[in-house]
């Protein structure tokens, strides 16, 4: 099996990683890099647990073969608070209860974000476009889709924009 | 039986590593490969992958319109030219999907997925492969078990005059879901009168397929209630719906006609 | 309308200035949820981490010729292929840990399967990609036999075999009976005055709990011979016991980590990951790593099972319940889990939030060729609530009573006694059923407004009724044939029993009943040997009907005919479980 470098930015924070034939993002970013923001929730992309950001566009990490990020800026929950202050969003979240489990939540973190960087001010309906390629088992979705809405009107977009 | 990674610049040399390796796959945006390579798929090793910017492209054509196979679902919403394909665009997967997944991958996947190529199949559409040559899509599906290794370069479709073209998805989970059944239609009038209609249906069957028993009933009926109602009878004839984890074959066509009227009658 | 809400309730232990109710409290985990730092089990990296796949049954039921897996050992990146006879005590049951029940499922099969995805070879490698070649390499010689998939199939007498410990296709119960019995006063007696019968068939699909996280566990050595072992677990505890049966070492030997759980809905209690992933990490020294894939977790992943029941009810055209009965099928897959406890724990909780003088139940645990079933979300209760509540909406629509008052009129009060022999206490479902049609605007009539949980219960409702019991459905006397029931007999009233020293603890993940479960070692049936005499069926005292609460219900017809009027023969009819008693779907009848 032969390995490739790869050379790409995560979170403002360039890495440097060899990668196997093959090998999935997520994969790379969890026992490459260490981030172990993105989950494993299907493999196939239904779930949308493994969600990252390239270049600013939300894409299924367990279905991105890791060598076609060379080059490209990642983002992910894991660099999301930035200077130990919470993104609004992560603070909306929390306050809303928009986490149980919380498997789904970096996930749903980063649509809500790539959605919140482009619309600052979405409508209910596009809130639920955004998060509907992400599952969550335990809150009913209403929680998440409030606490959208509220990081939204507190500025969410335009912070990250 | 480890992968391998394949690149090329042009679509041709792309093509011609996929022919002469019984193992080699073609990858666009990655959702159905990746699957597959997750998944310990045992029927490829190699990955065949093109940087060809012609596979993006989207060109007006006179009165046609040609997507390269490579042209995502976002960035079809992204496009004016294709405005009548944005409900279709907007039915395939959340966001990060849209983002990947293409065409031209689209008139691989297998049931339940496929609702573009319903789309495709009532727009005359005719693939483009990268060696040239050019097919009609409803053989091209009926031979793609059989040539999973073909590089599709564009399709080429129909652009509808306004009201024209109607679509339809049925999920079971909202806002959207996987497919129970989707339809696509083209229903031009004259005098009032439908004439020509084409009608496909997509997760009803092992490929999206036209269906020709709705067409012909369609033919000279009014679009309302009574003038479609022979359409509606023979929404499921010469077709036995699957039956999988979303609903039972008869399932399918007990809401077959429901959904085929709602298509045709609300759009 | 005011509700008057029950204030008297743990009146020493409750602060009545607790204002918690409406108000946010900050989950403890949220911020690590929000930041990515929450520590699920598959957020650990280890140098040389060692990767798992299962082979796996393509077929519901299949013999096991031969395992070929010479080709799989020798490829790339393989380090171990785990057989059945390498797991050190390979036969196992969930519930042995409470001592319930017969070891009847092995970690790995060697001789037969018995559901489609049950594992018969686990394979250690290099990466996840080399363990699913390897897995692709292996030939298994399969001797495909009929397999069935439905529960009133499976108890027929020529059935396939699924669990060769339970050769019946049933559960056994208490050493004697293939199902769990509920005995109360005389349904066959009070059906017989019933002025309507009404007759319900419910059923309940297999429901996957399908958390985002699968299953997984990763486990590598540690310290002093002993193992870590990172996991999804639902019940750290419980994980950890049945991995030391199953590997045969002292539980102080392993290590669990365990409590940040993405998602879990009862889907991670069954422990079919950490035994694996520890046994390989013994065998080959590495850290290993087993986690279903979603294909896995959907097939393999036991859900809740499915449920079949069958009500009958005896009602007073005033809309009083005088007998309920039920006949109950848990789907529990090829193999027992935990659906045999949810099955007494089901039927302590039969009939319902209702005061019914004469209620008869057997509920069946059968065995099938589906994924064995297991914990979700109220398992045992939730499916034959669907029935209960069901079949009390159709009753009020036969009997032609607003559904709410026809709950109220039957719902248990304080001091009633209840099916299993409990005194209903604290009961509320009065005083629900009032909010609840007020918060819809459901009218329903002044009397049932000023009906109240505290009035009307206890005195003759509080009796244990003469019960008839009977010792139909031994162990075994299925698969012979059985056609008859055997003799009954009636147990006079008692004053309620003193709650048993001793019952069947729940199993750690489970929260407790609400009330003790009728146990193994204490039926909820009053054991015949209770019975201070034998009373010929003919000669029974007529079954106990509720007596009339507020509100007072409208004239009642006149008083029911005796058993022995009603034409009916009074011996038991054939207390055989199947179909074929419940004809019809609607099955209502009128007298």
């Amino acid at each position: 099996m032969s390995k490739k470098p790869v050379q790409f930015t995560l979170n403002g924070e360039t890495k440097a990683v060899f990668v196997d034939d093959g090998q999935n993002l997520l994969d790379v970013l969890r026992r490459g890099v260490g981030d172990l923001s993105p989950k494993y929730g299907c493999g196939q992309g239904t779930c949308g647990a493994c969600t990252v950001l390239i270049d600013g566009e939300p894409h299924l990490s367990c279905l991105t073969l890791a060598e076609t990020v060379e080059g490209r800026a990642l983002s992910s929950t894991g660099g999301l608070a930035q200077g130990g202050e919470l993104h609004p969003l992560q603070d909306a979240f929390m306050r809303h209860f928009a986490a149980q489990c919380g498997f789904c939540s970096c996930g749903m973190l980063m649509a809500a974000k790539a959605l919140l960087d482009r619309t600052p001010n979405p409508s209910r309906d596009e809130v639920v476009e955004a998060i509907s390629g992400n599952i969550c088992r335990c809150t009913g979705y209403e929680p998440i889709i409030e606490a959208i809405l509220d990081a939204a009107q507190n500025g969410a977009g335009r912070r990250s924009a | 039986m480890s992968i391998s990674v394949k690149t090329f610049a042009s679509s041709a040399e792309a093509a011609s590593a996929l022919s002469g390796d019984r193992a080699a796959r073609f990858m666009g945006g990655g959702t159905l490969i990746m699957r597959a390579v997750n998944e310990g798929d045992q029927s490829f090793n190699t990955i065949v992958l093109a940087s060809d910017p012609a596979l993006k492209q989207v060109q007006p054509q006179g009165d046609r319109l040609i997507i390269g196979a490579g042209v995502t679902m976002t960035q079809i919403l992204a496009s004016r030219d294709l405005d009548f394909l944005h409900p279709v665009a907007r039915a395939v997967g959340g966001p990060a999907i849209r983002n990947m997944a293409t065409v031209g991958g689209n008139l691989f996947a297998a049931h339940p997925y496929g609702d573009m190529t319903a789309a495709l199949l009532v727009l005359d559409c005719q693939v483009t492969l990268a060696g040239g040559q050019s097919t009609a899509l409803a053989d091209f599906l009926r031979d793609r078990e059989r040539e999973p290794r073909s590089l599709v370069a564009s399709v080429s479709i129909a652009r509808p005059q306004r009201g024209v073209f109607k679509f339809r998805k049925v999920s079971r989970v909202k806002p959207k879901g996987v497919s129970l059944m989707t339809i696509a239609a083209w229903v031009p009038q004259s005098g009032g009168r439908v004439s020509g209609a084409r009608i496909a249906y997509s997760s009803m069957g092992p490929t999206p397929m036209r269906v020709p028993a709705v067409e012909q009933a369609l033919e000279g009926a009014a679009l309302d209630e009574t003038g479609i109602s022979s359409a509606l009878a023979a929404a499921t004839n010469g077709i036995e719906p699957p039956t999988d984890s979303i609903a039972s074959s008869w399932y399918r066509r007990e809401v077959a006609p429901v959904h085929l009227k709602r298509t045709l009658l609300e759009g | 309308m005011s509700v008057e809400f029950r204030k008297e309730l743990f009146a020493n232990e409750r602060d009545d200035n607790l204002n918690e109710i409406g108000k946010g409290t900050q989950r403890q985990d949220a911020l690590g949820h929000v930041t990515g730092r929450s520590p699920y089990f598959d957020d650990h990296l280890f140098e040389g981490l060692l990767q798992i796949r299962c082979v796996r049954s393509p077929h519901h039921h299949a013999r096991i010729r031969s395992v070929d897996y010479s080709q799989a050992e020798k490829m790339p990146g393989v380090v171990r292929v785990i057989r059945p006879e390498d797991v050190p005590n390979n036969f196992n049951t969930l519930l042995s840990l409470l001592n319930f029940g017969r070891d009847d499922e092995p970690l790995l099969s060697s001789k037969k399967v018995s559901y489609k995805g049950e594992p018969v070879l686990a394979i250690v490698a290099g990466s996840d990609r080399q363990a699913r070649d390897a897995v692709a390499a292996v030939r298994v010689d399969w001797e495909v036999l009929p397999h069935v998939l439905d529960v009133e199939e499976a108890m027929k007498p020529n059935a396939p075999v699924v669990n060769d410990v339970y050769p019946n296709n049933t559960f056994d119960y208490h050493d004697k009976y293939d199902h769990q019995k509920l005995r109360y006063g005389d349904v066959e007696t009070a059906f017989a005055q019933a002025d309507k019968i009404v007759e319900g068939r419910y059923q309940m699909s297999p429901i996957e709990q399908a958390p985002v996280e699968t299953n997984g566990a990763i486990a590598a050595p540690e310290t002093n011979d002993r193992f870590v072992c990172y996991t999804s677990t639902q019940a750290l505890f419980f994980s950890l016991g049945t991995s030391a049966k199953l590997l045969n070492v002292s539980s102080n030997r392993l290590h669990f980590i365990g409590g940040t759980v993405g998602g879990g809905f009862g889907g991670k209690v069954d422990s079919l990951v950490e035994p694996v992933a520890i046994l390989a990490c013994m065998l080959t020294g590495k850290p290993c790593r087993f986690v279903w894939d979603r294909e896995e977790e959907m097939q393999v992943g036991a859900p809740r099972g499915g449920e079949r029941w069958y009500l009958k009810d005896g009602v007073m055209n005033d809309g009083r319940i005088i007998a309920r009965q039920f006949t109950g099928y848990f789907d529990s897959g090829a193999y027992t889990r935990l659906s045999s406890y949810a099955i007494i724990k089901g039927t302590a909780h039969l009939p319902g939030p209702y005061h019914i003088p004469n209620v008869k139940s057997d509920v069946f645990c059968v065995f099938t060729n589906r994924t064995p079933a297991t914990a979700m979300r109220g398992f045992g209760v939730t499916g034959v609530d669907f029935a209960i509540e069901s079949q009390m909406d159709k009753i009020a629509h036969e009997v032609g009573m607003n559904p709410v008052e026809f709950r109220i009129l039957n719902a248990y009060r304080d001091g009633d006694m209840k099916a299993h022999r409990r005194e209903a206490k604290n009961c509320a479902l009065i005083e629900c059923a009032q909010v609840a049609a007020e918060k819809a605007n459901w009218p329903i009539r002044d009397e049932f407004k000023q009906a109240s949980s505290m009035v009307g219960g206890g005195g003759e409702r509080a009796q244990i009724p003469h019960t008839v019991t009977d010792e139909d459905g031994k162990i075994g006397e299925r698969r012979a044939g059985r056609t008859g029931g055997g003799q009954t007999r009636t147990i006079a009233p008692t004053t309620p029993a003193p709650a048993p020293a001793a019952h069947t603890p729940p199993p750690p993940s489970a929260p407790p009943p609400a009330a003790p479960p009728a146990a193994a070692e204490q039926p909820a049936y009053a054991h015949p040997a209770a019975a201070p005499a034998y009373q010929p069926a003919a000669t029974q005292a007529p079954p106990p009907v509720a007596p009339a609460v507020t509100p007072a219900p409208p004239p009642a017809p006149a008083a029911p005919a005796p058993a022995s009027d009603s034409g009916r023969p009074s011996a038991r009819p054939v207390n055989r479980p199947g179909y074929s008693r419940f004809a019809s779907n609607s099955g209502f009848r009128r007298r």
